[in-house]
């Protein structure tokens, strides 16, 4: 193999020994091609398939099939970078294993429950979709069928489904995997502020004289946005950085401040810092007074379990735990006076000098601070509570909305906030941050919908946990999954998501690219198409939207998700659907499909085919006849357009390289809620925080509570699970690419070696890792890139052999309905 | 070589058919797991990193490089960078180790600094060596160079 630069040069002597002597060789044997017409490449940009940080990226395409990425040089979120994940977007497509063709449980030629995935047509599909479809709205009404989609989903996708589920189903048991990772930001935001989604920017990043992470590993998970906060601390020699988190990870290797905390006190932490801005007099009275309330919140509020587990019998205020009561900021100056630097050292573990140099970071009014988070505050059952706190901060010392001066909630997906969130694909949301329980919102969205009233109904369906359980229970009985993969995403599979899935009175369906543990326990897998495969639209974590075009052919029979939901509507009439006494006072709307009650409505069918770029394809676009994407989107715009959430027209994203809304006279918005940034803040009034009728924001009062379930003598040991840099989520396109699958191949425990040792362990060592849930094999790790504390584990949940989704605790926070994935009891035994 | 493509061309259409034409039973249908959902597979023993130097063709011209080497323990914090130390345009004459891409001396605005932008600091967010691992599943990626020399012999 190994061939020296003399022997590479004898070996290339006769091709060149040719081409002297001119001979006719075939440009094959030459040894460089530099035509042009033959080398050159079609150039087109898309966002990045992968996290929330939403780079732009450069898609070269040939002959049918994507040769090249490379980050888009003209993207203000990544200005030419790409992470390793988003250097290898050419190869995601490529898994040898697409799913190619519908599959259906059979035995006989008949479906069967228990029997093996055989190919159908996608008619034989749909027909078996429709006919337990509607047995089951017929039986036991709309609450029974259900969907669990995604916040990568693009923006027609979530909106499409969005309408066949609560406009079409008239069941609003639609929830995305957003509820996963983002519903605790979404509570934190419209409690405080009283409208979703950060008030900053990415350019804060230059802006910013400290940056402190509360639970975020943006070095791994943000990785480009960590490369902005690189160069602005090696480059601004001033710059802090303080990295919090259960355990140390790869951000710590650029903190000035590192802190290992114990789990679930950074509620406490937080509070600390509060008190340590009014007890040293760095509130900025003159901001509080103006633009802040004070609340106090419910407290004793429970897990978000099951009612029947003893610790929501023993919480006071499951009930009424999203309650608050007015107070002043004496009484608040009170609450938080218990959280003294002593007790907080002793609870968290963290020393109290470093406790107070974190305060001073946020109290001395001569620093610009900007503070992220994402799993760590999100996933966690005191989440919303977590994000209101360090609001709480930044609007004591009034640093918000001022470039560096930013409470920053990352996103963890690419369009979480484009789809889940602004879409509106949760079990209680409308668009724009509407929800189903107001009827006036209800009233808006039939009227934009041109749907009769009565149609979306008052009361929250099911979220994304409660679906797992109400498939155990056998309440909700047709269920499909788009764009994820729950078995290994969903916590506690084994005692819910999978007897959920495999109870026989359920049909499930699962929608994906590539086959998962998903896919395996489904009764029905539809091929789907995947990024440039079909034309779409992502929101990242700064409100800016981008576009795509199609540019290149799913293979096989794979369709868009798009194109599935609106063809599975085809198969519906309002008759078989909706109340008989809604469609008695509309009789117009009597026998008709519900392709042609949402889809071919006059607006989303109101852009002809012509209106579509033919440079690109459109395989929607040219099946439905007409520009389908576009009709979605202006008619999903029209919800957010003078209300605080402005797009602008759908054509100009396709020029643009993503814009950030509200999208007012065609101008960005950079900051919202300050006066000369924001449009909707009205002069004079310098900051204005209009979520909320008065304009001001709320400084709630809100205590430490314990975790749910804390180590013991027998589950000894803290579980934490997440990402790691190389894999996307489960892993289903990234473990398919070879150079990301090598980089990280297995799942590990990694472990402190005291706590290894403890066991009798060594690096390598097979082991069982076990809870009161669930257990699996996997292998101890005692170095690399994560170093865990004495007394925490974490263990990645990209791999789909080893599913620490079967150890984790199904414990959310009872005001987001979010996960906890961070925090459960274990134990560890060689295996 | 070219037996070896036609193989994979052959097992790409075999598998292809086989999807198409006969049914798969619920533990085979994952390829990443290829074991029931109630049953805990035996991971794999940890593997070593590829440490032999030896440099592996590009998927394209913009990809970054994977490490050929071991990087275990190399430190790249506030405080020292450890692979700049070879591979830092000034290190490359005693270590000959290639130089980092001219891209990584330039800022956000693409003008060259002096030494390693510090947006690219972190050499790991992009590099990453490689055990040496039995692929679950192979990828069918085309590069476009097999595409160029495929279409230029057809013409011939």
């Amino acid at each position: 193999m190994k061939m020296n630069r003399r022997d590479f040069m004898k070996a290339n002597a006769a091709i060149a020994a040719a081409s002297v002597a001119g001979l006719a060789l075939p440009t094959s044997a030459s040894n460089l091609i530099t035509s042009s017409e033959q080398t050159k490449l079609e150039w087109n940009k898309a966002p990045c398939r992968f996290c929330g940080t939403g780079c732009s990226v450069m898609v070269a395409t040939r002959d049918g099939k994507v040769v090249a990425t490379h980050g888009d040089a003209k993207s203000e979120v990544n200005r030419g970078l790409n992470c390793i994940k988003g250097y290898f977007l050419s190869k995601i497509m490529y898994g040898r294993d697409r799913l190619q063709t519908p599959m259906l449980r059979m035995t006989d030629g008949k479906y069967d429950k228990h029997g093996e995935f055989t190919p159908i047509s996608w008619e034989k599909a749909f027909d078996t979709m429709a006919e337990r479809w509607k047995a089951t709205i017929k039986a036991k009404g709309p609450t029974a069928v259900g969907m669990f989609g995604s916040g990568q989903w693009t923006v027609w996708e979530g909106y499409a489904a969005v309408k066949l589920m609560k406009a079409g189903f008239g069941s609003n048991n639609i929830d995305p995997n957003a509820r996963h990772c983002m519903a605790s930001a979404v509570g934190g935001f419209m409690r405080t502020f009283g409208i979703d989604e950060p008030m900053g920017c990415y350019d804060d990043m230059e802006a910013a004289d400290a940056f402190v992470l509360w639970g975020s590993n943006m070095a791994e998970m943000h990785p480009i946005l960590w490369t902005r906060i690189t160069d602005r601390r090696l480059s601004a020699p001033h710059v802090k950085v303080a990295v919090l988190s259960t355990f140390e990870h790869r951000s710590f290797d650029l903190a000035d401040l590192p802190i290992v905390f114990t789990p679930q006190t950074d509620l406490a932490m937080l509070n600390f810092i509060a008190n340590y801005i009014i007890q040293n007099g760095k509130v900025n009275k003159d901001f509080v007074n103006k633009h802040v309330n004070f609340r106090k919140g419910t407290t004793d509020i429970g897990y978000g379990l099951r009612p029947t587990h003893p610790l929501e019998m023993k919480a006071k205020n499951v009930a009424t735990a999203g309650d608050s009561t007015p107070m002043d900021f004496d009484e608040f100056a009170k609450f938080v006076a218990d959280y003294d630097v002593e007790s907080v050292s002793k609870l968290s573990g963290v020393p109290e000098h470093k406790l107070i140099e974190l305060a001073e970071l946020y109290a001395d009014p001569n620093r610009k601070v900007t503070s992220f988070w994402t799993m760590g505050f999100n996933q966690h059952t005191r989440g919303v509570w977590c994000n209101n706190l360090i609001y709480n901060i930044h609007l004591l010392v009034g640093k918000i909305s001022t470039p560096g001066n930013s409470p920053f909630s990352l996103t963890g997906q690419p369009s979480a906030c484009g789809t889940a969130r602004e879409v509106g694909t949760f079990s209680h949301r409308l668009p724009a941050d509407m929800v189903v329980t107001n009827p006036e919102h209800r009233k808006h969205a039939e009227h934009i919908w041109k749907i009769p009233s009565g149609i979306i109904p008052p009361k929250p369906g099911y979220h994304a946990v409660e679906q797992n359980r109400r498939l155990k229970d056998g309440d909700l009985n047709c269920y499909w999954v788009q764009v994820n993969n729950n078995i290994q995403a969903g916590a506690n599979i084994n005692e819910e998501g999978l007897p959920g899935y495999r109870n026989p009175e359920n049909f499930i369906v699962v929608s994906d690219a590539y086959p998962t543990v998903t896919t395996q326990a489904a009764d029905l897998i539809l091929p789907t198409a995947m990024w440039v495969e079909k034309e779409g639209a992502y929101g990242n974590a700064e409100r800016r939207t981008q576009f795509w075009h199609q540019m290149v052919k799913a293979p096989g029979e794979s369709q868009s998700d798009l194109w599935q939901l609106m063809e599975f509507s085809k198969r519906f009439t309002t008759d078989e659907v909706w109340p008989a006494d809604v469609l008695a006072a509309n009789p117009q709307f009597k026998g008709k499909t519900l392709f042609e009650v949402l889809y071919q409505n006059g607006n989303v069918d109101k852009f002809p085919l012509s209106d579509a770029d033919p440079k690109y394809l459109n395989d929607e676009a040219k099946h439905f006849g007409f520009y389908v994407q576009k009709g979605l989107f202006e008619e999903y715009a029209t919800f957010g357009r003078g209300h605080g959430h402005d797009l602008a027209d759908f054509d100009v994203y396709h020029k643009e390289h993503g814009l950030r809304w509200p999208v007012v006279n065609g101008k960005e918005t950079k900051w919202r809620f300050r006066e000369g940034s924001d449009p909707y803040v009205k002069a004079g009034k310098d900051f204005e925080f209009y979520g909320k009728p008065d304009g001001r924001a709320v400084i709630f009062a809100l205590p430490y509570e314990p975790a749910a379930e804390e180590p013991d003598e027998e589950y000894d040991i803290w579980l934490s699970t997440g990402r790691v840099l190389e894999h996307w989520h489960s892993g289903s396109m990234t473990q398919r690419v070879p150079e990301l699958y090598k980089a990280f191949p297995d799942a590990v425990c990694f472990m402190h070696p005291d706590d290894a040792k403890k066991r009798g362990l060594r690096r390598g060592d097979e082991i069982r890792v076990i809870s009161r849930r669930g257990e699996i094999k996997t292998r101890v790790e005692t170095r690399g890139r994560n170093k865990p504390p004495v007394g925490l584990v974490f263990v990645p949940w990209f791999d789909a052999s080893q599913l620490i989704n079967k150890v984790t605790l199904d414990a959310t926070d009872p005001l987001s309905k979010q996960t906890d994935y961070k925090k459960c009891a274990i134990k560890i035994v060689k295996a | 070589m070219k037996t070896g493509k036609l193989l994979s061309i052959i097992a790409l259409l075999g598998f292809t058919v086989s999807v198409m034409a006969t049914s798969v039973p619920e533990e085979k249908i994952d390829t990443l797991r290829l074991a029931p959902i109630n049953v805990e597979p035996t991971p794999p023993a940890m593997q070593a990193v590829i440490n032999t130097d030896v440099k592996q063709v590009r998927n394209y011209p913009m990809q970054p490089p994977v490490i050929p080497h071991k990087i275990d323990g190399y430190q790249i914090d506030l405080k020292v960078n450890k692979c700049m130390q070879c591979h830092a345009r000034t290190s490359t004459g005693h270590s000959q180790a290639p130089m980092v891409s001219v891209t990584h001396y330039m800022d956000r605005d693409n003008n060259f600094l002096a030494d390693l932008s510090p947006r690219r600091y972190f050499c790991t967010q992009c590099h990453a060596p490689q055990l040496d691992a039995k692929l679950l599943v192979e990828n069918d990626f085309v590069d476009i160079d097999h595409l160029i020399k495929a279409k230029a012999a057809v013409k011939h």
